[in-house]
């Protein structure tokens, strides 16, 4: 057991993963002797040469582009696109490319790629770098979705991803990097796509992934001291989806809110809104409430507080919840 | 077997498609329109007469299968046809250019290099038939799966290369001279170039100092968009600006097309880097079958390029050599009209896919969401099971 900060648990994952494939690749911008601008590669590429921590120029359908060039001569690519909203340049190699290889080929190729993105908001940044792209992704067919917020599962989740021959927008809390926690690196992880209860209650379940895992746990535990036991559910997988134990949590509460920082317009909430009402119809207490960022663009720093869903707000949807 | 080594040549004048109608004086041509042999500095072929046989056969079977696929199109047996008449020593020089270890990386209109690389001619018409995605096997092939989006197979192509040198399998490591190394094409048109993907893919090979050929099929129009939308410079020479040598080849000379794409592969495989090669030719034809370009181009164009066609001089060029005489000619007629018939019957017999397969293959792991869909469609199907249609 060790206690490592989510930042060097990725970072102690990935060393792990070039240890063990020679085929896996990390390449992006500042990567190599930077070693990220989060330092999520640092030392990387010192120890494993500048051929498996490629530094690449600043263009980022080149890296999501090349990289499926290089999954088709056999190796396993980890792209680093340095902030969600420098995504977009690639967004057509992921989604027309990426996404349908497979596809398209009937099964014949296969892309074993990982896309990571830190992404989220919460650092005081200036445009584009706090965004919440995880919806374009959900809804395209072909990818796999996931999403970390402790250390272990940041340590596992990423060796998974990388084993795994479904391509993986990989999604990290950049706001969290820091957050310290255990990480079991000889223990037997959890299977990658699987939801968790991260923390059980009896009175209302929340849901929430990546950075607002922790601002769910902050809000179950003061709504604990009014009396009220929360159920907090880590999604860990958004595409696709593992519901079951959200249906079996809101079966006994009847009460469920679902917590993101994108927009909720079209958002994850809204698909678990529909497959809770579908599933659990009879069991809800309640709709299903989101607490979300709002309907605009990702605002000035200054502004940032009043857009990101905080405790006071998911404890503010619980009691519109029991007050319904 | 081509020598010498691709160049930038020097200062060429920005030329309109048609503008001229012998060509632009600065690319590569071994074989002028008339079937006579031209010398040339750099490049040159020494093929036996077998092999100069084989590429005009190989011209006449591509033309003559394109041609019945544009038929069938006509009459509803598949849903479009992205036609490469014009483009077949383009397609035949480059495609037997490439060495068997070759990987190739070609849009929608490849038609002519899956022809040379072996592949049954009839996996692109099941895709423009609808039946599937054209889902041949590109590794087994050496072939990539044919790609839609504009100039995004460049990219693929590129990190393919970057593999192979991280294979190690550049630069003289292969068995003998060097030869048994491999190299890496990248099929894309006039119109692509103007793509980022495109320019993304020159900037990492560039860098990368990737072992592969760019090959821009020059054929003048993007659609409707003649080239001096996309460019006010000759193509070729966009090369330079990269750090890369471009070279421009008379597309329409399947001798030239073969020593240019042969030389900048070997300079590839050898360690070299990458090249640009522009082949000058024309679109005779349609972009597509849904398109009609007699709304954007006047005759006179296509009746000068006419002039410049690629089988047209590789009859001329034989029959004056003595290297084929008529008899010869019309067997390899016959040999086309034959596999154009075959593909036809197959055509005609194709099955639609089994309904339940459009869940197939979403996911190499699988999802339990497309299983669940998967199975309550399959429960749908069978609710009419037993009712009159």
């Amino acid at each position: 057991m060790e206690t490592l900060t989510i930042g060097k648990a990725l970072n102690t994952g990935l060393r792990r993963a070039l240890e063990d494939d020679p085929k896996v690749i990390i390449m992006g911008e500042d990567v190599g002797k930077l070693g990220g601008v989060f330092r999520i590669t640092d030392g990387l590429q010192k120890d494993f040469g500048e051929d498996r921590v490629i530094d690449t120029p600043l263009a980022e359908s080149g890296i999501v582009g090349t990289a499926i060039g290089l999954a088709l001569r056999g190796y396993r690519p980890v792209c680093e696109i340095q902030f969600d909203g420098f995504v977009y340049p690639a967004y057509d190699q992921i989604v027309s490319q990426v996404a349908k290889f497979h596809y398209r080929s009937q099964g014949k190729v296969r892309l074993p790629m990982v896309i990571r993105i830190p992404f989220g908001g919460g650092i005081g940044a200036v445009e584009h770098h706090s965004e919440s792209p995880e919806a374009y992704f959900s809804h395209t067919a072909g990818l796999k979705v996931v999403s970390c917020a402790s250390p272990g599962d940041a340590y596992w989740m990423i060796q998974q991803s990388i084993a795994s021959d479904d391509p993986i927008i990989f999604l990290e809390p950049k706001r969290r990097y820091w957050e310290k926690g255990p990480v079991e690196t000889d223990g037997t992880p959890q299977s990658l796509h699987a939801s968790r209860v991260v923390r059980p209650g009896s009175h209302a379940t929340v849901v929430a992934y990546g950075p607002m895992v922790r601002t769910a746990l902050d809000a179950a535990t003061a709504a604990a001291e009014e009396g009220r036991e929360l159920e907090v559910i880590d999604l860990r997988t958004l595409s696709p989806l593992d519901l079951e134990p959200v249906y079996a949590s809101v079966r006994r509460t009847g009460r469920l809110v679902v917590v993101h920082e994108a927009p909720s317009n079209v958002g994850l909430g809204a698909e678990i809104a529909a497959r809770v009402t579908e599933d659990c119809f009879y069991s809800l207490e309640a709709p299903v409430l989101r607490v979300t960022g709002f309907n605009v663009p990702y605002p000035a720093a200054r502004l940032e507080e009043e857009y990101l869903p905080d405790l006071d707000r998911v404890l503010d949807a619980v009691d519109r919840s029991f007050g319904w | 077997m081509a020598n010498g080594h691709p160049r930038a040549s020097g200062d060429a004048q920005h030329d309109r498609a048609g503008a001229d109608p012998h060509g632009p004086d600065d690319f590569v041509q071994l074989l002028d329109p008339d079937g006579e042999r031209v010398e040339h500095p750099d490049y040159s072929v020494d093929f036996t007469d077998e092999e100069y046989r084989g590429l005009y056969r190989d011209l006449i079977v591509v033309r003559k299968l394109d041609t019945e696929a544009t038929a069938l199109q006509r009459q509803g047996e598949l849903g479009i046809w992205a036609s490469l008449l014009g483009q077949e020593a383009a397609q035949v020089g480059s495609g037997r250019a490439l060495r068997a270890q070759d990987m190739c990386f070609p849009t929608y209109r490849e038609h002519g290099v899956l022809y040379c690389r072996g592949i049954d001619p009839i996996m692109p018409l099941s895709l423009f038939r609808g039946v599937d995605q054209g889902a041949w096997d590109p590794v087994a092939h050496k072939f990539s799966m044919y790609t839609i989006v504009i100039g995004a197979q460049t990219l693929h192509a590129t990190g393919y290369a970057m593999g192979v040198a991280l294979d190690g399998r550049i630069g003289g490591n292969g068995s003998g001279n060097g030869n048994g190394d491999e190299a890496v094409i990248a099929y894309f048109g006039d119109g692509a170039s103007a793509q980022g993907d495109v320019n993304e893919a020159f900037v990492y090979a560039s860098v990368f100092h990737a072992p592969i050929v760019f090959f821009c099929q020059n054929n003048q129009y993007a659609i409707s968009e003649p080239l001096d939308r996309q460019t006010r410079v000759p193509l070729y020479r966009r090369a330079a600006g990269f750090g890369f040598p471009g070279v421009r080849v008379d597309g329409n000379d399947v001798l030239a097309t073969y020593a240019v794409t042969r030389s900048a592969l070997d300079h590839a495989r050898h360690g070299q880097g990458p090249t640009l090669v522009e082949a000058y030719t024309y679109r005779m034809g349609a972009h597509t079958t849904s398109d009609d370009p007699t709304r954007y181009r006047i005759a006179s164009e296509v009746e000068s390029w006419q002039a410049r066609d690629p089988i047209l001089r590789m009859r001329r060029f034989l029959d004056k050599q003595g290297i084929a005489r008529e008899d010869f000619f019309d067997e390899v007629d016959q040999e086309a009209a034959r596999e154009a018939v075959h593909l036809r019957e197959r055509v005609l017999t194709m099955p639609d896919p089994d309904p339940m397969t459009v869940f197939d293959h979403a996911y190499p792991n699988g999802s339990p969401e497309v299983d669940r869909e998967r199975a309550q469609y399959a429960e749908y199907l069978a609710s009419f099971a037993g009712e009159a249609h």
